[in-house]
C-alpha cells in the first residue's frame, strides 16, 4: 500500500522560518499573513491532501476516465473530492475577494499546490486549470465577462481549461487554424479542433469554461495573429446560470502513459459561440499570464512527486529485509536487515530528500516574489521580484520535473522488481511525472527560454541581479566558521554558473546553435546552484535556531545533515555541466542530417 | 440550550511515540499535537446540534499549556462560538479535569456537556463519568447516536453486546464514540473567523479548584521486544519445550 503524509512541518519551516513571510505580510496588504494562520492553513491543506486526495490516487489510475457519447466519466470518488475541495474554499484560496476569493498570499497558494498534486496529480489537474483560467480572465477579460465568469470559477462551481494545441500545432502556436468569425453582435463563432485539453469534459462541475486561441478573419500570420476567446460549454443565461448547450463537444479522450484519472480531450468547435478576451490579435499575451502560473504549478508536480516517491522509498526501505549491512547485522533477531542499511539505498533516499526540501524552499522564494510582484507599492522592488520570477519559472518547471521524475524512478529502483508491479503503486509516479516534463512547454523549450530569451531580455538584467545576490549571500555567511561547510562548496558551483552564463552570452552570436546546444545543461546547472543557495539559507536558519534553543532539535539537526549531503553530492555535478556547455554546438551538429 | 464541549490536546494519532530513556513518560518535545480524535467528534456533534437548531451556543474548553490554544482555535474554526482556556503547565488527571469542568459548568450553566469518551494518550476514559458524578447529572457514555428532544436526550451507546439505547434528562454529560459522526473539514474563511472569536484565558490557580488526590507515575516502559520464534520438529518436542519454559 502506497503512503503519503503532506510534509506540513516543512512547509511551515519554509514560509514561517526561512522566508519569514510575516515580515512582508503587512506591507503587501495581507492581513491574514501571520505565522499562526499560515500554519493553520497548511495543516488543513495537509489533511485534505492526506484524507481526500491521496486515497483515490491509485484507484483513479487503475480506473481511468471513460467517454460515452461526448460525456466523460471521471474515476470513482473524484467528484466528491472535488466538491469537498470547493466547499473548503480552496478553489479561490488566492483569488480576488471581490469575486468570492479568499485573497490569501501566493506563498500559501503555491505551497499547498505541492501537497495536492503530490497526493493526487490527476485530480488536482481539474483544479489547477480552473485556477489558471480564472487568473487569465482576471487579468485580461472585460468587466462584463469577469462578472459573468469569475465568481463561478473562483468558487469552483465551473471549471476552466486552456485550449492552445491543435493536431499540427504544439510548440509553434503560430500555425493554429481554429477560426473565429464575428457574428455581428459582439460574439464570435468558433470552428476548429483542439487537442490535449486537460479537463476538457467531465460532469463534476455544472459548466466548463474553455479559453481558446483562434484566428480572426484576415489576422496577421504567425503568433501576432492569435486572439483569445472564452467559450463556455453551456451558454450562461441572463441570470448567470448554465443555459443552452454550446457547440463544443468532446470527440475522444487520449489513452495515456500516466495521469489516467485526468480527462485529456479532443474538443471539436463547430460554430461554438465565444467572446473575445482582451483585444484582437493579442491572445498570446493573455495566454502567457495563464501559462506562467501554470508552469510554476507544473514544477511543483515534480517536487511533489519527489516527496511522495521519497516517502514510499523510506517506507519500503525500512520494512523490506534483505541481506545484511556491510558493517555487520543490525537486526540479529531477523533473518536479514532492512535495506535502508545499504549505502546505495541511502544514496537514493538522500538525493530525493535533498532535492525535495531544496525545491520546496525555492518554490517558497518564487511564491514570495509573486506576492511582491502582485502587491508591492514599491516599483523597484516589484521589478526585481518580477525579474526573479521570470528567470526562475523555466528553472522550476524543467529542473523540478526532471528531478521529480528521477526521484520517482529511484523509488522504483529501491523497490526492485516489486516497484515494477502495479499494485505497489510506485510505478504510477514515474508514469504520472513523465507528463510534467512535456506539457506547458517541454523541458527543452523551457531551457531554451532560460538560455535564450531570459538571458537576453533587458541586457540580461535578471541573471546579473541573481548572480550578484548570490555573491552577496555567500560573502555574508563566508565570515562565519559554522557556515563554512555550506559556503565553501557553493563558491566553485556559483563560479561555474557565472562562467556558463558568460559563455552563452559570448558565443550565441558566433553560432546560433550554441544556445540550443547548451540550454538543457545550463538549466540543470542553474537549478543545482539555485537549490544550493537555498540550502545555505536553510543551514543558517537551522544553526541559529539550534543556538537559540528549541524543543525540535532533531528537525533542525537532520536538516543540517541533509544540507551537507547536498553540498557533498548533489552540487558536484556543476563542473561536468560547465565542461559540457563550453564544448558548444559543434560536436552535436557535426554529423550530417543524412547520416542519421 | 448552551453546549459545553471539553477537548484535549494530545500527540497526533499518526505519531509513533517513544518512551523517554529515563522511564518518566513519553517524549513529546517537538512532536505534532492535535485535538484528541474523540473530542473532535464531540465538537462536530455540538455543531450539528447547533445547525439543527437544538443548541444556541457552543462553548469549547480545554485545560493545558499555552500552545493548547491551537486546538481551541481549531474547534473555533469548526464553528464553536467561543473558547475557554484554563492555562496550566501541570500534568492533568481525570479527577482534576472533572473538578475544573465542574467549576466551569457552575459558571456557564450549559444544558449539555459533550466530551470524547477517552483521550488517545492515556486512554483513561474516566473524566466524563467523574464529571457527571460530581455534578449529580445523568451520564450517557460511548455515544454512537445522539438525539435531543426538549429536555431529554436519547443516546445509542456502543457496548460490547451491540447498541444500548438510553433516555436521559438534561442537563447531562454525554461522551462521544468513534462512529457518532465524521468531523468536517475546516473551510478557509472559518480559519480567519476563528481568529476573531473570543478566547478567554483562565489561569488554573486562579479558579480555586482543589484538584483532589493525584496518581503518581512510577515508571513508563515500552512493551517488551518480541523474541524470535523457534521451529519444533514434532508435538513431543513442542510439549517438552512448553514445559521447560513453565508454560504448561
Amino acid at each position: 500500500m502506497p503512503v503519503y503524509r503532506a510534509p506540513v512541518r516543512d512547509h511551515v519551516f519554509v514560509i514561517n522560518e526561512l522566508i519569514q513571510f510575516e515580515k512582508y505580510a503587512e506591507a503587501l496588504g495581507y492581513e491574514d499573513g501571520d505565522a499562526d494562520t499560515i500554519a493553520a492553513v497548511f495543516e488543513e491543506a495537509g489533511r485534505l491532501a492526506d484524507e481526500v486526495f491521496f486515497p483515490i490516487n491509485q484507484s483513479g489510475d487503475e480506473e481511468g476516465c471513460k467517454l460515452d457519447n461526448h460525456v466523460v466519466t471521471v474515476p470513482t470518488g473524484f467528484a466528491e473530492a472535488y466538491k469537498t475541495y470547493c466547499e473548503g474554499g480552496w478553489a479561490g484560496l488566492t483569488a480576488d475577494p471581490n469575486y468570492g476569493g479568499q485573497g490569501m498570499p501566493q506563498v500559501l497558494g503555491v505551497m499547498v499546490e505541492e501537497m495536492f498534486t503530490a497526493a493526487n496529480h490527476s485530480l488536482f489537474l481539474y483544479m489547477h486549470l480552473t485556477h489558471s483560467a480564472a487568473h487569465a480572465m482576471h487579468g485580461w477579460a472585460s468587466q462584463e465577462l469577469k462578472d459573468t465568469y469569475l465568481e463561478k470559477l473562483v468558487s469552483g462551481e465551473w471549471t476552466g481549461t486552456m485550449n492552445l494545441t491543435e493536431p499540427h500545432a504544439g510548440t509553434d502556436l503560430g500555425m493554429i487554424r481554429t477560426k473565429a468569425e464575428p457574428n455581428g453582435d459582439g460574439t464570435y463563432s468558433i470552428e476548429g479542433t483542439k487537442i490535449f485539453i486537460t479537463a476538457g469534459e467531465h460532469e463534476m462541475a455544472e459548466n466548463i469554461v474553455h479559453l481558446v486561441l483562434a484566428k480572426l478573419p484576415g489576422a496577421p500570420e504567425g503568433t501576432k495573429g492569435i486572439s483569445l476567446f472564452v467559450v463556455p460549454k453551456f451558454l450562461p443565461t441572463e441570470a448567470g446560470e448554465p443555459g443552452e448547450r454550446n457547440q463544443v463537444f468532446c470527440q475522444s479522450i487520449e489513452h495515456k502513459m500516466g495521469i489516467k484519472g485526468s480527462a485529456t480531450c479532443v474538443l471539436n468547435y463547430d460554430g461554438a459561440k465565444g467572446w473575445l478576451i482582451g483585444s484582437e490579435n493579442n491572445g498570446l499575451r493573455a495566454m502567457f499570464t495563464m501559462m506562467n502560473s501554470a508552469r510554476l504549478a507544473v514544477g511543483l508536480e515534480g517536487s511533489g512527486k519527489a516527496e511522495i516517491a521519497y516517502q514510499n522509498g523510506v517506507a519500503y526501505a525500512t520494512d523490506r529485509i534483505q541481506g545484511r549491512a556491510a558493517t555487520g547485522p543490525v537486526n540479529s533477531n531477523k533473518p536479514a536487515d532492512p535495506i535502508i542499511v545499504h549505502a546505495d539505498v541511502r544514496r537514493m533516499l538522500m538525493t530525493q530528500r535533498a532535492f525535495s526540501e531544496g525545491a520546496r524552499a525555492l518554490a517558497g522564494e518564487i511564491a514570495l516574489n509573486l506576492d511582491i510582484t502582485f502587491k508591492s507599492q514599491d516599483a523597484e522592488a516589484k521589478q526585481v521580484a518580477d525579474d526573479f520570477v521570470q528567470l526562475m519559472t523555466p528553472v522550476a518547471k524543467a529542473f523540478f520535473t526532471d528531478e521529480g521524475f528521477n526521484a520517482a524512478n529511484a523509488t522504483v529502483q529501491i523497490f526492485g522488481g516489486h516497484g515494477y508491479i502495479g499494485e505497489h503503486g510506485v510505478e504510477q509516479y514515474v508514469r504520472d511525472c513523465r507528463i510534467s516534463q512535456l506539457y506547458e512547454g517541454t523541458n527543452g523549450i523551457q531551457s531554451m527560454d532560460l538560455a535564450g530569451r531570459k538571458l537576453s531580455i533587458n541586457g540580461g538584467r535578471a541573471v546579473k541581479t541573481y548572480l550578484a545576490t548570490a555573491d552577496a549571500l555567500l560573502a555574508l555567511h563566508g565570515e562565519d566558521a559554522e557556515m563554512a561547510d555550506f559556503v565553501k562548496p557553493m563558491l566553485p558551483a556559483l563560479e561555474s554558473l557565472k562562467q556558463a552564463t558568460q559563455w552563452i552570452m559570448d558565443n550565441r552570436a558566433a553560432n546560433p546553435q550554441n544556445t540550443g546546444a547548451a540550454a538543457v545543461d545550463y538549466c540543470r546547472l542553474f537549478g543545482i546552484v539555485a537549490l544550493g543557495l537555498q540550502w545555505v539559507k536553510m543551514a543558517r536558519v537551522c544553526i541559529d535556531t539550534l543556538a537559540a534553543g528549541t524543543d525540535e532539535a532533531d528537525f533542525y539537526q537532520n536538516k543540517l545533515v541533509v544540507a551537507r549531503y547536498y553540498m557533498a553530492r548533489s552540487l558536484a555535478e556543476h563542473s561536468g555541466l560547465l565542461e559540457r556547455i563550453e564544448t558548444g554546438a559543434d560536436p552535436i551538429m557535426a554529423l550530417a542530417a543524412e547520416a542519421f | 440550550m448552551k453546549v459545553l464541549v471539553a477537548i484535549k490536546r494530545v500527540v497526533d494519532y499518526n505519531v509513533r511515540v517513544q518512551v523517554k530513556p529515563d522511564g518518566s513518560g513519553v517524549a513529546i518535545d517537538g512532536v505534532k499535537m492535535s485535538v484528541n480524535p474523540f473530542c473532535e467528534i464531540a465538537v462536530e456533534e455540538a455543531m450539528r446540534l447547533k445547525e439543527a437548531g437544538k443548541a444556541t451556543e457552543v462553548v469549547v474548553v480545554t485545560i493545558g499549556v499555552e500552545k493548547a490554544q491551537d486546538q481551541l482555535r481549531s474547534a473555533l474554526a469548526m464553528g464553536a462560538d467561543r473558547a475557554i482556556h484554563v492555562t496550566t503547565d501541570a500534568q492533568m488527571q481525570p479527577l482534576g479535569v472533572a473538578r475544573v469542568l465542574q467549576k466551569l459548568v457552575d459558571e456557564e450553566q450549559p444544558g449539555l456537556v459533550l466530551m470524547g469518551k477517552q483521550a488517545i494518550d492515556d486512554d483513561c476514559s474516566q473524566t466524563g463519568q467523574m464529571l457527571a458524578a460530581i455534578l449529580g447529572w445523568p451520564q450517557a457514555t460511548f455515544a454512537g447516536k445522539l438525539e435531543i428532544d426538549g429536555d431529554k436526550a436519547t443516546v445509542a451507546r456502543e457496548v460490547d453486546a451491540g447498541l444500548e439505547t438510553l433516555n436521559v434528562d438534561l442537563p447531562a454529560v454525554v461522551t462521544t464514540d468513534l462512529r457518532l459522526n465524521e468531523p468536517r473539514y475546516i473551510k478557509i474563511p472559518d480559519i480567519m473567523k476563528a481568529k476573531k472569536k473570543p478566547l478567554d484565558k483562565r489561569p488554573l490557580d486562579e479558579l480555586g479548584v482543589d484538584l483532589g488526590p493525584q496518581l503518581t507515575t512510577t515508571k513508563v516502559a515500552p512493551p517488551a521486544q518480541r523474541q524470535p520464534g523457534k521451529k519444533v520438529a514434532d508435538v513431543a518436542e513442542l510439549v517438552s519445550e512448553l514445559k521447560e519454559r513453565g508454560l504448561v
